[in-house]
């Protein structure tokens, strides 16, 4: 059976030579740094299932140290130049466009796919990860097909990935570092903490004030954690299930969905969510621009949200 | 209860600015040794939650293709596509963008978009070309203003979008946290209920992409 751990060797090769090329970058200052942080990278997608727990936690501290000293460096390979650009678009025309279209259609078609394909009684693809495991199938065709396309010199995926990622910087892991701050704040107790607080010190008498408690909340919660699945479970747990399902007989559907995308309006509004530090890299934005085109939209859809769980959560 | 010393230090770390890799390590221990976890035991967690999400950043495999791509002038492309559109304007054409993310994300076709996959390479040159061809040349503050909001319509899309369609992670997700409190639904159900947002967060995005265009006017006018 394939599994994921394919894709994570075929990532973690990728970093591994990204570090390579930026050890070997004289233009850049801090080339040790940055080959340094994409090597430890590589090995966390190579040797994560070999390197133990604790291993693995030095590891990210390692990460951690590096990418948060401040001194990666932003590297500038070789790359073509605004005229040259301009020259090979008019030659391709809206064939360019095609290798970017056959990652989703991978994606899709390989999900439906490898579902049904059995060899010997068991699944090709662990049916678990058959999306991941389908995209990075649909990313490697395409780069091969825009390559033959353009006719790019071998070294070119890597050394424009490389401008890529090293636009990205230090916030490369952040998303995966929230993930594992879950973790740690699961294990110690800090939802069911939240929970406490808001369950019982609260004065929670009147359903509106429930209903208010439970959005903002998730809203709330969601910004401090950067992830609404983080915060879900706290305050269904706190207040949705044993209040507003509980005691006051709303609609449990309607109250988990409303609840989660109250979530949402909290992703769109915090620095911590890799849905706003990744655009924010990637289009080489000031900080919080992303969040201020988003907040206004964020806050007028909360409040809504609270109006309809009022509303529609009650509706007897 | 000490626990939740680990969320102050968070917000202490974002407000002073430090740099979020460092703040959230720091919230991790705080809210771990606080919490009575022992250190190695945290150490362990952390590594072990940190390498069980490496799916999240298989995302960044997309890179290579986008740079070879912008290499041979995907930007520049997407430019001249949408400079020949006449009648368009910035928050038309990004509404249009939101119209099909949201559109494809309620049907589970949440690859189809996405910001290194589509919105860096096409909607955010694609959204500056239509200011340029009908403002006329702009400053840095537009052109940071338009790809802001480029980035902004791809979340707002995808999020109140997903939760329509019903084997996504996110309807899995409540039905199980659900269960986990002894109540039980059906998927269909919690689907069904994240119509009503959609359907706000469309309508009230689509005004404020109407005020983008008429902030965008007023500013090339002067």
């Amino acid at each position: 059976m394939i599994r994921v751990d394919v894709v994570y060797d075929v990532v973690g090769a990728m970093f591994a030579s990204i570090a390579a090329l930026s050890a070997m970058d004289r233009a850049n200052a801090r080339r040790g740094f940055n080959a340094a942080f994409w090597a430890l990278l590589a090995a966390a997608f190579l040797f994560g299932n070999v390197l133990g727990d604790l291993g693995n936690g030095v590891l990210v501290l390692m990460l951690v140290l590096i990418g948060g000293s401040g001194r990666l460096g932003r590297s500038h390979p070789a790359t073509t130049s605004e005229v040259e650009r301009e020259a090979v678009a008019a030659r391709h025309g809206p064939w360019l466009f095609a290798p970017l279209l056959i990652v989703p259609v991978v994606t899709v078609a390989g999900s439906f796919i490898f579902k049904a394909i059995r060899i010997g009684g068991a699944p090709l693809v662990d049916p678990g990860q058959v999306t991941v495991i389908s995209m990075a199938l649909g990313v490697l065709i395409a780069l091969g097909v825009a390559i033959g396309l353009l006719r790019a010199p071998p070294a070119a995926p890597l050394q424009e990935g490389r401008r890529l990622i090293d636009a990205v910087g230090w916030a490369a892991i952040l998303p995966q570092l929230l993930a594992a701050l879950g973790g740690v704040f699961a294990l110690a107790g800090v939802g069911r903490a939240v929970g406490d607080v808001f369950g019982h010190w609260l004065p929670l008498e009147a359903r509106i004030a429930a209903v208010a408690a439970y959005g903002l909340g998730m809203a709330a919660f969601t910004m401090i954690m950067g992830n609404a699945f983080a915060a879900l479970p706290v305050m269904v747990g706190a207040i949705g299930a044993p209040l507003l399902i509980g005691r006051f007989g709303g609609d449990a559907a309607a109250i988990g969905a409303l609840g989660m995308l109250c979530g949402y309006c909290g992703t769109l509004m915090t620095p911590m969510a890799a849905h706003n530090i990744v655009p924010t890299a990637l289009l080489g934005l000031p900080p919080g621009t992303v969040i201020r085109a988003q907040a206004p939209t964020a806050i007028v859809v909360l409040l809504a949200n609270l109006a309809l769980i009022s509303l529609l959560a009650f509706r007897s | 209860m000490l626990s939740l010393l680990g969320v102050p230090v968070l917000l202490f770390g974002l407000a002073a600015r430090l740099n979020p890799l460092l703040v959230v390590t720091a919230a991790a221990i705080v809210a771990g040794l606080a919490g009575g976890v022992p250190p190695f035991a945290l150490l362990a967690a952390f590594g072990k939650a940190f390498n069980d999400a490496r799916y999240i950043s298989v995302a960044f495999l997309i890179l290579p293709l986008i740079g070879v791509l912008e290499r041979g002038g995907l930007q520049a492309r997407a430019r001249v596509t949408v400079a020949r559109l006449r009648a368009l304007t910035v928050g038309r054409f990004l509404l249009a963008y939101l119209v099909l993310r949201q559109l494809t994300a309620a049907l589970g076709l949440l690859s189809l978009g996405g910001h290194a996959a589509m919105v860096r390479p096409l909607i955010a040159p694609m959204a500056e070309a239509v200011g340029d061809t009908y403002l006329g040349s702009g400053d840095e503050a537009r052109s940071v203003l338009i790809r802001a909001h480029a980035a902004a319509v791809d979340n707002v899309g995808a999020f109140f979008g997903e939760d329509i369609f019903v084997a996504l992670g996110s309807v899995l997700l409540i039905q199980a946290v659900l269960g986990q409190n002894h109540v039980v639904v059906e998927p269909i159900h919690v689907a069904f209920w994240a119509i009503p947002t959609a359907l706000v967060a469309f309508a009230v995005h689509a005004a404020r992409l109407a005020l983008l265009d008429r902030t965008l006017s007023r500013t090339a006018a002067r």
